[in-house]
């Protein structure tokens, strides 16, 4: 392998049903930000079937210099082989030093199976993406043992430096209508042996479950609010503030909310604007989750619970006897203006 | 010498712990308060082979051992005082003594399903006249053919009403006292066999205390346990496996207990700390645990050399007598250090505390403990 | 059907804490336990044991104590399992690791292979659909049930918004989510025997892989450095009645124009 011949930055631009993907755009944030530094193109790789033109266009408006589309009826739906020969083929053809794709449950998927072929390292879940001075090695920093300490990889003899990044944390640009860009069709021939597995049923679940990671506010309960009953109250204060209801791990464990509204290592990385701790004592494996929102405040009757270190306000009390106090000043506020 | 524990024994200790976390302590508190017998609890102790744990796989048991088993009654108690002795009742007092004393062929029909956990066990010695003195048996069982015609009472017995398999004790000659005592394997369904009155507790209030009535049961000749006579003695044997079983269950008391309050203190603050940071609670602490190993070392001893086929009589007395104690005292110390809170249904350790109190009584008084330690002393 | 399940033995993360005062993280004394997806994934095999008599291997890569692991899984119900433990395999990256133990499937033999979704330890996601690369099996990862059927299996495969029923002919490789069951205990006479069965252990000698593949050597990536995370500044705690807190933070989210 000579590493020299490989350039540019290819982004996975990964879209469901026709529609790109927010983490793509995310991707093509931070793409660009290492694309300038090497001075090397930004590519994004629009793998489906049918896709409308505007598609190319937008993720051209939002950083791509090239966006490479390869079309076929087999990579309509998500399916890891045709998936998988599609991107191998775009490694193949343009020769990326720098893959990114997001970590879905669909990057996660796919990524590991094309490193596995191209022979090549693969970083999970990255955080934090950096160019090294001297070697323009790429550095992927990443969470590891459950959040508890980050590592900085390298791949340095390798190519392309694959990494899988985690949805919410790159922020985007701003996107420009005016930046121009390219578009081109890679024909991958994806043959009937490469549908190796019969999708039977494809289902969609109803969006009417907003998304945690996608809420301004959070109102997020723990084991500290001691029931079910105390949990479901907090909606009050989220209804208050146009927010939602998520929860510690505890909380999901003992079965009083879905997995989907889990905060922390094992759920969802979450950066509101304004994140509530309810009874939630703080530990290593939630904070990983929700310390980079941008204001948190936490409510505990133990004030040596650890999440008072990374709270901007917090209050030492009976979160039970704290939630119908600040539903009522909520109120309150809200009648004054 | 080795108090080390070993690979297996580590590995069930894992098992258990887990067991015990999310299968009994979720329903401990209403278990205790709504006085309900625990029969899901029971289902799946069977279903993981802990209803027959030191028997051989040949007659259904686990191939395990009495150490096992006692880590079992240990892990059962130290979250539901209640389960603890539904087990312990269950492996030690029926299903024992019909493996130490049955006949191959009571061996064949009972164990089995007992030690499967398809059955459950009891055990009938205690009399409204009888207690402590045993020997005052009142029942009486005529032998008449093929059959003995079982008539009487007995009172305080554990399971009662759940379980399908009873060793009862009776007098079939009441002119020879102690030697005149005979046990038998009787079965729930046999005609005449009734439950009486259920008893209402201060403690292990799920577990189910009533009154065996006998009305001219007809027991098969072949239920006689051990020979005619040989009753008195069985039935201390039987007690003296039973006292490491309940000791196991007043160590799991203490440990819960103590379980409970160090998370407490770390937890409550006071004048501007956690309690835990006052040298009271350490000191009380710091006695809690002590006491509650060196209990838990008696307990593992009496259930070691039982396994190993050495006499364990005195050491099952010295274990019971001092787990029991033990756990009397550190969980009314673990009361006190709750505060205010310890004495409300909002925290376990008044329920261990309350469930503590019987160890100290049942299979054995402490009183009885120190007559047996003090006369192998003496004698 | 022959299943292996691979699985790790992984330290509880959940019970790693950092020390406060260096910063450093504290690894004594935290249990090892079976990886949660890979012990969902053994749940699963054994069900398909317990429904149609299959034979379930289990196989874990790692040092000498991850025999504890594999232990557990035989008092489960396991019928075989191998430690796959040398030197030569130590300072591997997931594609070192799944080279070394797609060499050791090919050794076992195999109609289906399950495997955790990703460790807690590492949380890549990677060794699974890596070794399904390597020995050229269909895969589908996070999976969430399971049923077999003549020659195949049928699985419901987990997307964020939504899910996907996907039929796959055997061989094949599945990733099991810890949600997809709840993992039946160790029995106790399974416990009795645990440690009078073997348990294979496997170097570098016993299976056939290049060696420039393997370990440290193998691998494509490097860790350079690693450091536990900065604690953010503390903001201001209050010890007041609910009242009060109420107010405080009411009076805060106008300051940040929340409200």
């Amino acid at each position: 392998m000579n590493i020299s011949d490989y350039k540019g930055v290819m982004v996975f631009a990964e879209q469901r049903r026709g529609t790109v993907q927010k983490i793509a755009y995310e991707l093509l944030g931070v793409g660009r930000r290492i694309a300038d530094t090497l001075e090397e193109p930004l590519l994004a790789l629009l793998v489906g079937h049918g896709l409308p033109d505007s598609a190319a266009a937008e993720l051209i408006a939002q950083g791509a210099d090239t966006v490479v589309v390869v079309d076929d009826p087999a990579l309509e739906v998500y399916m890891t082989e045709p998936y998988a020969k599609a991107m191998t083929a775009a490694i193949e053809r343009y020769k990326p030093g720098i893959v990114f794709t997001g970590a879905t449950t669909i990057g996660r998927d796919l990524a590991p199976r094309v490193s596995a072929r191209v022979r090549t390292g693969l970083t999970a879940d990255c955080t934090g993406l950096e160019i090294e001075d001297g070697t323009r090695n790429l550095l992927m920093t990443r969470p590891a043992f459950g959040g508890n300490i980050m590592a900085t990889i390298v791949c340095p003899e390798h190519r392309p430096q694959m990494s899988t990044v985690r949805p919410g944390v790159m922020r985007r640009l701003e996107r420009d209508d005016s930046r121009k860009g390219s578009v081109e069709k890679l024909a991958v021939k994806i043959e009937a042996k490469d549908k190796n597995v019969e999708i039977l049923e494809v289902v969609v679940e109803k969006a009417a479950k907003k998304n945690i990671e996608e809420a301004n506010v959070l109102i997020s309960g723990g084991r500290g609010l001691g029931n079910l009953d105390n949990f479901n109250k907090l909606q009050g204060v989220a209804d208050e503030l146009g927010g939602l209801v998520s929860a510690s791990r505890a909380v999901v464990d003992a079965g009083w909310v879905g997995q989907d509204r889990q905060v922390g290592q094992t759920g969802k990385t979450v950066r509101p604007d304004v994140y509530f701790a309810c009874g939630i004592s703080g530990m290593i494996q939630h904070v990983a989750g929700m310390e980079d929102s941008d204001f948190i405040v936490a409510i505990n009757k133990n004030s040596a619970a650890p999440i008072f270190e990374y709270a901007d306000v917090g209050i030492v009390a009976d979160i039970n006897k704290v939630v119908p106090a600040l539903v009522e000043e909520l109120k309150a506020a809200k009648a004054a203006r | 010498m080795d108090f080390l524990i070993d690979k297996e024994h580590a590995l069930l200790q894992t098992m258990l712990r887990d067991f015990a976390e999310a299968e009994v302590k979720p329903l401990a508190k209403e278990v205790d308060e709504s006085e309900r017998f625990p029969t899901e609890t029971v289902a799946k102790m069977a279903r993981f082979g802990m209803l027959g744990m030191p028997f051989p796989k040949e007659l259904g048991g686990a191939g395990g051992d009495n150490l096992g088993y006692i880590m079992a009654v240990e892990a059962m108690s130290k979250v539901c005082g209640t389960t603890g002795v539904i087990l312990s009742a269950h492996t030690s007092l029926c299903a024992a003594p019909i493996y130490e004393f049955g006949t191959p062929e009571q061996k064949a029909k009972y164990l089995p399903p007992l030690a499967r956990g398809e059955k459950l066990g009891a055990f009938g010695l205690t009399e409204p006249n009888a207690g402590t003195d045993a020997a005052g048996q009142q029942t009486t069982a005529e032998l008449k053919g093929d059959h003995y015609l079982l008539n009487g009472s007995k009172l305080f017995i554990t399971n009662a009403g759940y379980a399908d398999v009873y060793i009862i004790f009776a007098m079939t000659d009441k002119s020879k006292g102690t030697k005149g005592i005979s046990a038998f394997i009787v079965e729930k369904e046999m005609p005449g066999f009734s439950i009486g009155k259920k008893e209402e507790k201060m403690g292990i209030r799920g577990s189910s205390t009533c009154e065996l009535i006998f009305e001219n049961v007809k027991v098969p000749v072949g239920n006689l346990l051990g020979a005619e006579g040989k009753g008195f003695g069985i039935a201390m044997k039987t007690l003296d496996g039973g006292r490491i079983g309940i000791a196991a269950q007043a160590l799991g008391l203490a440990q819960g207990a103590i379980d409970e309050t160090v998370a407490y203190v770390k937890e409550r603050r006071q004048f501007g700390k956690t309690i835990g940071q006052f040298q009271n609670t350490q000191f009380q602490l710091a006695d809690m645990q002590a006491k509650t190993d060196a209990a838990r070392l008696l307990v593992y001893r009496a259930a070691c050399c039982k396994d190993a086929k050495l006499p364990y009589s005195v050491e099952a007395a010295t274990a019971k007598l001092f787990a029991s104690e033990t756990a009397m005292e550190v969980t009314t110390k673990a009361v006190q250090l709750h505060g205010g809170y310890g004495y409300t249904r909002e925290y376990p350790v008044e329920r261990m505390m309350r469930d503590a109190k019987i160890t100290e009584i049942y299979e054995g008084t402490s009183e009885v403990q120190r007559m047996v330690i003090s006369a192998n002393m003496l004698k | 059907m022959n299943i292996v399940v691979c699985m790790k033995q992984v330290p509880d993360t959940t019970e790693v804490k950092i020390d406060p005062v260096t910063g450093t993280l504290i690894r004594e004394g935290i249990p090892s336990i079976i990886n949660p997806d890979d012990k969902g994934g053994l749940e699963a095999a054994l069900a398909l044991k317990d429904e149609l008599g299959a034979k379930v291997t289990v196989l874990s890569m790692g040092p000498p104590q991850a025999d504890l692991a594999l232990r557990e899984a035989l008092a489960m119900g396991a019928d075989e399992a191998v430690l796959l433990s040398d030197r030569a395999f130590g300072g591997a990256d997931t594609w070192a690791t799944s080279t070394t133990i797609a060499a050791a499937l090919r050794k076992l033999g195999f109609d289906l292979i399950v495997c955790g979704r990703q460790a807690i330890d590492g949380d890549t996601a990677q060794v699974g659909p890596q070794i399904a690369e390597h020995l050229g099996l269909p895969h589908v990862s996070y999976v969430s049930e399971l049923e077999a059927t003549e020659g195949a299996v049928t699985v419901k495969r987990v997307f964020e918004d939504g899910y996907q029923r996907i039929k796959v002919k055997l061989p094949c490789l599945l990733t099991a989510l810890k949600d997809m069951n709840k993992p039946r205990y160790m029995s106790v006479a399974g416990i009795f025997d645990a440690y009078k069965r073997e348990v294979k252990v496997w170097g570098l000698a016993d299976i056939e892989v290049d060696q420039d593949n393997i370990g440290l050597k193998g691998s494509p990536t490097r860790v350079k450095k690693s450091f536990t995370k900065g604690v953010k500044s503390a903001g201001k705690v209050y010890e007041v009645d609910a009242k009060e807190g109420a107010r405080i933070i009411v009076e805060a989210l106008k300051e940040k124009y929340v409200i």
